[in-house]
């Protein structure tokens, strides 16, 4: 099996600074044109059959690749088997629908403050219970998705199961608008946002939060005999997560213009959980990868309507038993490597 | 460094694995649990380094009781553990399984690479090594790595379980040479050994384990030279009797 994720770090490893450069200004700017590439000719085939393009690239496929790249922390980086992560979606979105139709605040001053929010229930969450381990962990955040879903179905405040309506766009920065019109605005701010993100993730996996996280997933005793405070990394690495949740949410929210409880069934929670293991757990571009794939093939194929969920999940089944550790699967470590003519104790912790 | 443990309880459910033991470690000893399968060492050493919860008893470290302090906190304090069957992250290199045994020092940047030589020194291997990852070495290799990891942290007390399992004949006079090496530069060791021949003649001081008590106390030369110890553990019961 050719490994593209070795070919790619090598290749990358042979260029120089100015060269590495212009590769990434080229790549941010080729995917910051797809909302154009439905209108030209031999780029139309992008375009998807039934929805618009153009809201298709924001949700699910951007909304996707960014929860997926915050799931990824938990899930992939550190280890957390998170089965309720659309939770924090929703508490993002009905920050935003909240106090974008109850108070004067717009969507950019409301994004910290659901990020926030996000971050806070994950904390809350984590405390009790980060300290229980793999399945267990599981089914008490399956629990805790259901709950913030089943109290927004109940509570008068969040509309119950209507849910809130008439949530606002975002205002235009750089003359920029938002509307739902314009979803390329939306686009752009998401491709910002998962930029932001990939960039977070690789300083963080390179420095001490990233080489705590890597010892907890691959033998959390043996951490803590390393002198690793695991429940406070375990802690910050959920509500790092859930803050990118919270982020998605608001954005969301301000995007649809409306938000109701069944938009965060267990389902969504699955689908990002699959995109992140679909593309390669703990590792950002198999992540992208595996979002934009699973989120952009349902919307591509919608024209053989019946049949559109049935070649879906037969793609998984293949693609899973072929690829098991997804399509660019984490550095695999354990085979031997050279010894590189590095100086000696030189060190990067 | 005057590692106390008194009357120490500790239960597995409700299995009762240490039943009451006290075991004193002083500054500059090599001393040395043995003892059979389920006779509780390792829990010994799990309990000491903060893995396990302690029933009731005490831990002293220099007087002061850590049976509360978590496990993370007793490495700052100068508890480092060699854990059963090495622990080594497979997938992370010689070199950061090293360096993330420094992982709660402050002083880490100062002290790397001098503690980096010292460990080198001791394992020439390890150096040799040192780009390649964790789970690609053999279990010799592994041991090393995991005793050179737990040196990383500057331990006052250094605590080894079962160093020799599994490796040959060789390879255990090698890391038992090289653990009289660590003591004698002035690291606390407390050692627990099924390969009571080895440990005996390397270590101070002995206790023997049966089932979470303490049979036995004694100098380990003495042990040595014990009728009982010798039909139980050193395999030489049968030879003697004749």
């Amino acid at each position: 099996m050719i490994n593209i994720r070795d070919k790619g770090a090598e290749l990358w490893e042979t260029w120089n600074r100015p060269k590495r450069i212009t590769f990434v200004l080229v790549l941010i700017g080729l995917v910051g044109l797809l909302p154009y590439a439905g209108d030209f000719s031999f780029t139309s085939i992008l375009n998807t059959p039934i929805s618009s393009y153009q809201a298709v690239l924001v949700y699910p496929v951007g909304m996707f690749v960014l929860m997926a790249l915050g799931l990824n922390i938990v899930v992939g980086k550190s280890g957390l088997l998170d089965l309720g992560y659309v939770a924090f979606f929703a508490i993002g979105a009905y920050t935003a629908a909240i106090l974008g139709t109850k108070t004067h605040l717009n969507i950019w001053e409301i994004l910290p403050i659901g990020m926030g929010l996000a971050m806070i229930s994950g904390v809350l969450l984590g405390l009790p219970t980060l300290r229980l381990r793999g399945d267990y962990l599981a089914i008490v955040t399956l629990g805790f998705g259901e709950i913030v879903r089943i109290v927004a179905v109940n509570n008068r405040s969040t509309g119950g199961p209507n849910g809130i309506a008439n949530v606002p766009n975002p205002p235009s920065i750089f003359g920029v608008r938002f509307a739902l019109d314009n979803m390329k605005g939306f686009f752009w701010i998401i491709f910002v946002m998962i930029l932001l993100v990939i960039w977070m993730v690789r300083r963080l996996s390179i420095r001490r939060p990233g080489r705590a996280w890597e010892a907890i997933r691959q033998d959390e005793d043996v951490a803590m005999l390393m002198g690793v405070p695991i429940l406070r990394y375990k802690i910050w690495s959920f509500s790092i997560g859930a803050a990118i949740g919270g982020a998605a949410g608001v954005i969301f929210a301000s995007k649809s213009m409306y938000v109701a409880p069944d938009m965060f069934t267990f389902n969504t929670s699955v689908l990002i959980l699959s995109c992140v293991v679909f593309g390669g757990m703990g590792n950002i571009w198999g992540v992208v990868l595996g979002g934009t794939i699973l989120a952009y093939l349902p919307e591509r194929i919608r024209f053989i309507n019946n049949a559109r969920q049935l070649v879906f999940g037969l793609a998984l089944v293949v693609i899973m038993n072929v690829r098991p550790d997804g399509l660019l699967p984490r550095k695999k470590r354990e085979k031997i490597t050279k010894v590189s003519a590095k100086p000696e104790g030189d060190s990067n912790v | 460094m005057r590692l106390e443990i008194k009357d120490l309880h500790v239960f597995y459910g409700k299995i009762e694995a240490i039943k009451g033991i006290s075991v004193t470690v002083n500054q500059g000893e090599i001393v040395t649990l043995i003892g059979a399968n389920g006779a509780g060492k390792t829990t010994m050493l799990k309990t000491i380094s903060g893995l396990r919860p302690v029933a009731s008893g005490q831990i002293l470290f220099d007087g002061q009781d850590i049976s509360k302090v978590s496990a993370h906190d007793r490495v700052s304090l100068g508890i480092s553990q060699a854990p059963e069957g090495r622990g080594i992250f497979p997938g992370m290199t010689v070199l950061e399984n090293l360096e993330i045994g420094k992982y709660f020092r402050k002083e880490r940047k100062n002290e790397m690479s001098e503690d980096l030589e010292k460990v080198y020194h001791l394992f020439p291997r390890l150096k040799e090594r040192a780009t390649q990852a964790g789970g690609t070495l053999s279990g010799g290799e592994q041991q090393m790595l995991a005793i050179g990891r737990a040196l990383m942290a500057r331990p006052k007390v250094l605590l080894l379980d079962e160093p020799s399992m599994g490796l040959a004949p060789m390879m255990i006079a090698n890391i038992f040479r090289i653990i009289t090496e660590i003591n004698q530069s002035g690291t606390t060791i407390l050692l627990v050994e099924q390969n009571a021949q080895q440990a005996l003649q390397r270590a101070h001081r002995a206790y023997v384990l049966e089932t979470g008590h303490v049979v036995k106390e004694a100098k380990a030369s003495d042990l040595l030279n014990d009728p009982d110890v010798k039909a139980a553990y050193l395999g030489t019961g049968a030879a003697a009797a004749h």
